[in-house]
């Protein structure tokens, strides 16, 4: 019967529908993890042919050619070549090819062909091709190439039978194959040669030969792309559809999100209610009411946030956009040591750095990269904005400054400045000092406008959402339970009938918030305010919670934001307030951005340099408004 | 006529690739190579630079500096 060992690549050039082609086959059948050692992503499915075979699918990075540049490249190679540990060389190749644009995409296949892998050869597109008119003579080109082609739709999962159908008879003829050589070891180390220019001019004039023989009619241009383009990459035109569309980026994350994260706030809410009713008060009711629930359901308040932020940033990458965003930009982040790819990740780190840092897996460059990951907690995130709300609802007052416009807002949009301008100085500053070197090329094709595919992008947003909610499970809960005990252990003194402070100053973490105090003291925080950053540290917003508990404000149902606010605007100056808010721009206060730093980097060493940096700079800044505030008589 | 960098010529015209000079790996996996028509299609806002250009049926977006180790004379479209 079947082995379960059929392992099968997929592999091909970026944008030729390779993942479309997986999803297809695979369903939701997939893993998503990281080659060990480095940050690439590593999926793998599975599926099963009609007669029952099972067969193991790899989704290997997008690449032109085996000549590795990149990590994702290097990878790819690796993998075909055997040479991963942990991943056995695959029994056979399925090459994905982009059918109207074939004279780009057969190079890596002939690469392929040359490492003596079987190889079916998936020509992808083809609605695309017979549309632009292309008459392809399959039986030529399979013929000259000595490769069994598949036409396929990917994403209508058109030619998947033919597809499972070839990869069946390739797996009877491998048994075949090691029934006939039972003594003979494969041999792993495969001397792998770089192209000379020699050999890719050659390797160039043998598709020409191939694509002149098989192509009947070659594709009309991509009129429509043309069309587009010249609106698109226009100077003017170009750069106001970009500035459009973040404009609606952000309108989406930060107005129409917050409907279903009111529901979910209310849910979380409610949850907590009903078991602060129904269980005797106690350190379990404790436990689960603060501790899990405060802290995860904290976290998933931002789900739709995250959700709507990379619908976005999906529909972008699907329908051929994204790169031109790059180019578009490359010029005004290249000033700043930034790569045009940059930009994205940095945008998505406005919602929160855990997307984006994980999105800078396209920043092909290692320096560029560290640049980008050690720079996105500076952006603003989502999770700040509570605290943010509540230090101006606290401290400025809301009048008009002029027309729709006034101070409350405008000091907001200034805390999203400030970030901006901190996260791009830092990016000059790591280019010049710490990761000088020169600028990587560009070097990116702008593939043909695509209408996105409904199912690739629901597939996208299920496996986002999956990874931010796993995470919610497991680190964010551990460090809930564990600020949780230090928050609520040691117990006040029984001795006392009513607790002279509040429970909190007697905990751990009222213990550490002492310790601290006099560490803080001079950018101008109070105790009250270096006990609550102890639990801010696992997720920025829970520092209103802890401030809530430190100021013993009990929790009635929606009211202690607003008693909070005028609390502290009661007991803190101006100063104390300000300096807290430029603490909150700078400072690394989120666990978790640490942690997704070290695993996309897979050591602590850049985690240690964000935290690091970022709380010098904090402190650094806090220090000098503290201290001008108070010079002006706010003290 | 003298070869000139890719990254020099002007938006919207036509030329053909003489050389490739420095590491010309990358540009030619990307389809630069000798003797093949190119066309630079458009130039990114805030100074022009990077620039699009069109090879082997695919638009492929560099900078000019990295274009300029590109050599090719003009090409006239009859
Ligand atoms: N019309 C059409 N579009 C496709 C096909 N396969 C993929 N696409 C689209 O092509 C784009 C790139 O596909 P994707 O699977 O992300 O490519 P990858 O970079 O190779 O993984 C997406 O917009 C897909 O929806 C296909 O067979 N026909
Ligand atoms: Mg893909």
């Amino acid at each position: 019967m079947s082995s379960p060992d059929f392992r099968i690549a997929l592999a091909g050039n970026p944008n030729c529908g390779k993942t479309a082609l997986f999803n297809a086959l695979t369903g939701s059948r997939q893993k998503v993890g990281n080659y060990p050692g480095v940050t690439v992503e590593r999926v793998e499915g599975s599926t099963q042919t009609k007669s029952g075979l099972h067969i193991k699918l790899l989704d290997l990075p997008g690449t032109y050619s085996l000549d590795a540049q990149t990590p994702d490249e290097l990878i790819t190679q690796e993998v075909l070549l055997g040479l991963r540990n942990e991943e056995p060389r695959p029994t056979a190749v399925i090459a994905v090819a982009d059918a109207t644009n074939l004279e780009r995409t057969l190079g890596l296949v002939l690469e392929i062909q040359a490492l003596g892998i079987p190889m079916i050869l998936a020509l992808n597109m083809m609605d695309l091709a017979r549309s632009r008119g292309s008459i392809i003579d399959l039986e030529v080109l399979s013929a000259s190439l000595g490769i069994p082609i598949v036409p396929t739709v990917a994403t209508r999962s058109e030619g998947l039978e033919p597809l499972l159908q070839r990869l069946e008879e390739l797996h009877l003829r491998n048994e075949l194959d090691q029934g006939n050589r039972l003594d003979q070891e494969e041999t792993k180390d495969f001397p792998w040669v770089r192209s000379s220019p020699q050999v890719i001019r050659e390797r160039f004039a043998k598709i020409d030969e191939i694509l002149h023989r098989s192509i009947k009619k070659a594709p009309s241009p991509m009129v429509w792309t043309d069309r587009i383009d010249y609106l698109v990459l226009h100077p003017v035109w170009g750069t106001l559809l970009l500035a459009g569309i973040l404009a609606l980026l952000f309108q989406t994350i930060f107005t129409w999100a917050s409907i279903p994260m009111d529901w979910i706030e209310n849910g979380i809410g409610a949850l907590g209610g009903l078991i602060r009713n129904q269980m005797v008060d106690g350190p379990l009711r404790s436990l689960l009411v603060d501790g899990v629930i405060g802290g995860v359901g904290s976290m998933l308040i931002f789900l739709p946030q995250i959700l709507f932020l990379f619908l976005f940033l999906l529909i972008l990458e699907d329908s051929g956009y994204m790169a031109r965003a790059a180019f578009l930009m490359d010029r005004l982040m290249g000033k700043f040591g930034l790569h045009g790819r940059a930009f994205i990740p940095l945008l998505s780190s406005f919602a929160c750095s855990i997307p984006g840092i994980m999105a800078t897996r396209t920043i092909e460059n290692r320096r560029d990269r560290l640049i980008t990951i050690l720079i996105s907690p500076l952006i603003t995130c989502s999770a700040r904005l509570p605290v943010y709300s509540l230090l101006i609802a606290a401290f400025i007052p809301n009048h008009v400054l002029w027309g729709p416009f006034r101070l409350q807002g405008t000091v907001m949009f200034l805390l999203y400045l400030s970030g901006i301008v901190a996260a791009l100085l830092v990016a000059v500053f790591l280019k010049k000092s710490v990761f000088p070197g020169p600028t990587p090329p560009l070097m990116l094709e702008l593939p043909t406008y695509k209408w996105p595919s409904v199912h690739n992008i629901l597939h996208g947003l299920v496996e986002r959402a999956s990874i931010f909610v796993r995470r919610a499970g497991t680190v964010i809960l551990g460090l809930s339970i564990v600020l949780w005990f230090l928050a609520s252990y040691p117990k006040a003194p029984s001795s006392l009938e009513i607790p002279a402070r509040p429970e909190i100053t007697y905990s751990y973490a009222g213990q550490i918030g002492h310790a601290l105090e006099p560490l803080v003291r001079p950018i101008g925080f109070n105790w009250q305010i270096a006990i609550a950053l102890i639990p801010g540290f696992a997720a920025r917003e829970t520092m209103i919670g802890a401030l809530g508990t430190v100021y013993a404000l009990e929790d009635k149902d929606s009211g202690v934001h607003e008693l909070l606010a005028s609390q502290i605007s009661k007991s803190w100056s101006v100063a104390t307030g300000m300096s807290l808010l430029v603490w909150y721009i700078l400072s690394c206060q989120c666990a978790s951005t640490l942690a997704v730093t070290r695993r996309e980097t897979n050591s602590w060493k850049w985690p240690g340099v964000m935290l690091g940096y970022m709380t010098a700079l904090a402190y650094a800044a806090s220090f000098i408004v503290y201290n001008l505030l108070r010079y002006w008589g706010y003290g | 006529m003298r070869p000139m960098g890719l990254g020099e010529i002007p938006t919207g015209s036509f030329a053909q690739i003489v050389s490739i000079e420095g590491d010309a790996g990358r540009l030619l996996l990307m389809g630069l190579l000798e003797g093949a028509l190119v066309q630079v299609v458009h130039q990114a806002p805030f100074g022009g630079d990077p620039i699009a250009v069109r090879v082997r049926g695919t638009l492929i977006a560099l900078r000019r500096g990295e274009a300029n180790f590109v050599k090719v004379v003009p090409h006239v479209v009859a």
